[in-house]
């Protein structure tokens, strides 16, 4: 038997390839059904799919439940929102440097700095374990969400708006099907570096002491130097995505950092199937389908939607991965009647 | 020849219990030294101690002559001890192979490489294959965890300890729970590894243990009443007295 020969679905990378295939289908069928919302819809999606895979590596791979994501996915969009406000209003960032509106300087710087944020809440966090981290991370996430509205001068509580237009490598990529390949193009990105990571040393170290410490102590591993290297990787793609979000609607405010928004970032991981690249896609698409189609007929569509998360959770413990296993589950069982 | 574990004067107190009364102890290279001793008198405790779960309230531990009372648990690994535990402590979703490829990784030094598979290295693979063959799991290489038999589990915790090529293996009664004939593998087992490992082995099975051990030492209430070979303890009217009269 060759290493590796029976690796379950779950931990396969080309589900993932799959549905971003899919999705680069989105603006074709925008086109066909004449309809520029269809792809508004996707380049949400994939933003978020971005944001909830990169959790995955913090809550599904390393076990640690943040409240804490969209705190660095605002904190990447308020990146790319005050330094195109700099350059509009030519008015010196820091040093004589008038600030940007290019997304190929942009995207990187909002990548590091949310990542360094990230770095110093994760320091202070990790320290504790279990119910703490996630009320220690909900408190950093409120800190940061204050933050942001006690910035006056961009715009405070009714948020940044960005006026003039974004490019790529001096490109205009107003064009929302641009902007979508942009976003898939980044999503494709993460997935494969979230996959690579898993399966590295790195990440057996990860998903070792997820749910055995004393068992990584024992062999010789503390884990904690290397939950703080993933909870960084995770805020800093938590930053592109906020990143691309505030490109996508020329606008990024407070109301995107809101600890709630952290709490979706968490149903979606877990709807989809943590410790899965793919999972984390399917939650994103999931969650923002049931989210506008839900909250189309009814105000209070967080109450059946709370409904439908809990059937899931409930039923499907590996979340909405779990139903192709069980497809799987139900096929193999057929073969071995015939063995 | 330094001792591979040296132990002075441990003590270590849960309120009002002693669970470690001043013991002294070692382990000299290449040997099997066992402790008997009733439930309760501290042998889990003191194997704790030893690894740097447990602190101690005072004396000193000593790996290949290195004071390593104030080490934390997973540096000492680094310097060599190993422990399998009483009670198996896996990854259920990881395979047999998996976790002594994990134990080989942690002694390659730090683990911050993100990019090769670490399922395809070879230079984890092959130790690690090396240790579950040794650990007479090789029949259940690509098994997780949670498929693994109580025996297979007990193997499991072995194949680990030996993965970690340690200078020193304390084994936390590796038969615990075990059938006759798992148990009675188990020692043909760890005949087997005896003078190429330094091993101190706590175990209940009182023939398992005379048969193996070269030294053996009794403890009772915390404290080491008698140390000695298999011929001297058998013979002790106070190691009589206090323990094996009751078996």
């Amino acid at each position: 038997m060759a290493d590796g020969a029976s690796r379950p679905i779950r931990a396969a990378l080309w589900p993932a390839l799959v549905l971003i295939a899919l999705l680069a289908l989105a603006p074709a069928l925008s086109i066909w059904l004449d309809d520029p919302f269809t792809v508004k819809i996707a380049t949400r999606i994939v933003i978020f799919a971005i944001g909830a895979v990169a959790l995955d590596l913090t809550l599904g791979y390393a076990g640690l439940v943040s409240l804490c994501q969209a705190a660095f996915f605002g904190v990447g969009g308020y990146v790319v929102g005050i330094l195109a406000w700099h350059q509009a209003n030519s008015e010196a960032v820091l040093a004589g440097w008038m600030g940007s509106s290019e997304l190929a300087l942009t995207l990187p710087l909002a990548f590091l700095v949310a990542g360094l944020f990230a770095a110093a809440v994760g320091a202070v966090s990790l320290r504790t374990g279990g119910p703490y981290f996630i009320m220690i991370t909900l408190a950093f996430n409120q800190m940061l969400y204050y933050g942001a509205v006690a910035l006056q001068k961009y715009g405070g509580d009714d948020g940044l708006q960005i006026i003039n237009p974004l490019t790529l490598f001096g490109y205009d990529i107003s064009n929302r099907y641009k902007f979508f390949y942009l976003a898939l193009t980044m999503l494709l990105a993460t997935v494969l570096l979230i996959d690579r990571l898993a399966r590295s040393r790195f990440g057996v170290v990860l998903r070792a002491a997820a749910v055995n410490e004393t068992r990584a102590i024992a062999v010789g591993v503390a884990p904690w130097p290397y939950r703080l290297v993933a909870f960084a990787i995770t805020g800093a793609l938590a930053g592109l995505a906020g990143a691309l979000l505030a490109a996508s609607q020329q606008f990024i405010s407070p109301a995107d950092m809101a600890w709630d928004r952290s709490g979706d970032f968490v149903v979606m991981t877990a709807l989809g199937g943590v410790a899965t690249v793919w999972g984390p896609i399917i939650g994103a698409a999931a969650f923002i389908f049931t989210e506008l189609s839900l909250s189309s007929y009814m105000q209070h569509w967080q109450l059946p939607f709370g409904l439908i998360i809990l059937a899931i959770v409930l039923l499907l413990r590996g979340g909405l991965a779990q139903l192709v296993d069980l497809a799987r589950g139900a096929k193999k069982g057929g073969e071995a009647v015939h063995d | 020849m330094t001792d591979v574990l040296e132990v002075r004067n441990l003590y270590k107190r849960y309120g009002g219990l002693v669970a470690t009364n001043g013991v002294n102890l070692s382990v000299r290279p290449g040997e099997m030294h066992a402790i008997i001793g009733p439930n309760g008198a501290g042998k889990t405790t003191l194997i704790s101690q030893l690894q740097g779960m447990v602190r101690p309230d005072a004396g000193e531990i000593f790996i290949d002559g290195v004071n390593v009372t104030a080490t934390p648990a997973h540096q000492r690994a680094g310097l060599g001890v190993a422990r399998s535990f009483q009670i198996a402590s896996l990854i259920p979703d990881f395979s047999v192979l998996d976790h002594a490829a994990f134990a080989v990784q942690a002694q390659l030094g730090h683990s911050f490489r993100f990019w090769r598979r670490a399922d395809r290295e070879e230079i984890l693979l092959a130790p690690a294959r090396e240790a579950v063959e040794a650990a007479g799991l090789g029949a259940r290489m690509h098994s997780p965890a949670r498929d693994l038999s109580h025996g297979e589990r007990r193997q499991l915790e072995l194949a680990i300890a030996l993965a970690q090529r340690p200078k020193i293996l304390l084994l936390d009664e590796p038969m615990a729970g075990m059938g006759k004939q798992d148990g009675q593998r188990m020692t043909q087992r760890l005949a087997d590894l005896k003078g190429r490992y330094s091993m101190l082995l706590i175990e209940h099975d009182m023939a398992a243990v005379f048969s193996l051990a070269d030294r053996l030492s009794v403890l009772v209430s915390g404290a080491i009443i008698k140390t000695g070979t298999a011929d001297e303890i058998r013979n002790d009217p106070q190691v009589r007295a206090a323990y094996l009269g009751h078996g």
